[in-house]
């Protein structure tokens, strides 16, 4: 809060709640350049869509659940692709689930991310066989790799924070003309 | 009862159809002919002191490579359990590789349907009089039994859904914004190429 002089008039302080964003008190208003804005407002509300394709998504569950809790950071998972912003693959993509994963990520609002979580999604691990795909990235650009088998939760939490640090870099993207 | 009473009692019955009985750690497998494989399943399901109500697993085995004994190069393994009587009992018939096909048993146990569909799926092994003879696992229009000891593990050639995608995604990519990784063909065919160097 600012400081009140003796006159009564309260001068207004800018407080300071990101880096290069700032708050007017008193008001409801926050200054900054918009890139700042923009990526600070995504940073903190990273809304990923689970797709949960084997022993991954429990580990994906357990980041979600009170001991880790994915919450503080902003991400709440969503059921449908048409609320989310990232895409976490977690688990073996096979090649028959392949189109279906990329219809889901089309139906996702731009911007979208994907996080790759485990082997099987990075490079299709050890199966390297006629039925699974090699890696999600050939499938869907991938933002984000978590290697392990499967990633403790607290891997996916670093992924999470990767992407996060990569969206506060990005300059321009809320254009559509970019 | 002891499973190898039952397969005792099972050879006495058809005897014609049973080739061999063998044992191996206590469990006793049946080596039956193919073409009354129904009317044994029957008869063991519904004989009083038998009584094999429960249809435990349906498999399919290649014995391409399989050391000893005058087998067939196909067989259909039922594995079979009593849940009041407490005895189980595996049965073993043979399919020739020119003719892979055999009677269903779905008419006697309905949950044998999508296991004879995997084994169809897999090894190429059809069931006759079957209600829905189709592909359970893989995509439909998938060419190949994989789990036949001659398919190769990648596969001989890539399933033409996976192509078409591939090919869709190139033509997508100057729509999207991200700046993710995306290996596409060309690149991929480079990487294959300085692992072989």
């Amino acid at each position: 809060m600012g400081e009140v002089k003796e006159s009564g008039v309260q001068e207004p302080a800018l407080i300071e709640i990101a880096d290069g964003v700032k708050k007017i008190p008193g008001i409801n208003a926050v200054l900054g350049p918009l890139n700042m804005l923009v990526n600070w407002g995504r940073a903190g509300s990273i809304w990923p869509m689970t797709f949960g394709l084997a022993c991954c998504a429990i580990e994906m569950m357990d980041a979600g659940a009170s001991t880790n809790d994915l919450d503080r950071f902003g991400i709440i998972f969503r059921a449908s692709p048409r609320q989310a912003d990232c895409m976490i693959v977690a688990g073996t993509l096979t090649k028959k689930m392949s189109p279906v994963l990329r219809r889901v990520y089309d139906q996702m609002p731009e911007p979208r991310y994907v996080l790759a979580m485990g082997s099987c999604a990075c490079s299709g691990g050890v199966f390297n066989s006629y039925s699974v795909t090699q890696g999600v990235d050939t499938i869907v650009p991938v933002d984000v790799y978590v290697p392990g088998c499967p990633p403790r939760p607290a891997a996916l939490m670093q992924g999470l924070i990767k992407l996060q640090e990569k969206i506060l870099q990005e300059q321009y993207r809320w254009s559509l003309w970019r | 009862m002891e499973s190898m009473e039952i397969a005792e009692k099972l050879q006495d019955h058809f005897p014609g159809e049973v080739l061999e009985i063998c044992d191996f750690h206590g469990q006793v497998g049946v080596i039956v002919k193919r073409d009354r494989i129904v009317d044994i399943l029957r008869w063991l399901r519904d004989t009083p002191e038998i009584k094999m109500d429960h249809f435990m697993d349906l498999c399919g085995v290649d014995n391409k490579k399989r050391l000893g004994g005058n087998l067939l190069r196909f067989e259909v393994v039922y594995n079979l359990y009593s849940i009041p009587l407490r005895h189980s009992i595996r049965i073993r018939a043979q399919v020739p590789e020119n003719d892979a096909c055999i009677d269903t048993a779905t008419g006697l146990w309905c949950g044998a349907n999508w296991h004879e569909r995997e084994c169809y799926d897999l090894m190429g092994i059809s069931f006759n009089g079957h209600p829905d003879m189709r592909r359970v696992l893989l995509p439909d229009d998938w060419v190949g039994y994989p789990l036949r000891k001659e398919y190769p593990l990648k596969g001989r050639e890539e399933w033409s859904g996976l192509e078409e995608l591939k090919h869709k995604v190139v033509e997508l990519q100057e729509f999207g914004l991200s700046d993710g990784t995306l290996r596409t063909e060309a690149e991929q065919s480079q990487t294959k190429g300085n692992e072989k160097s």
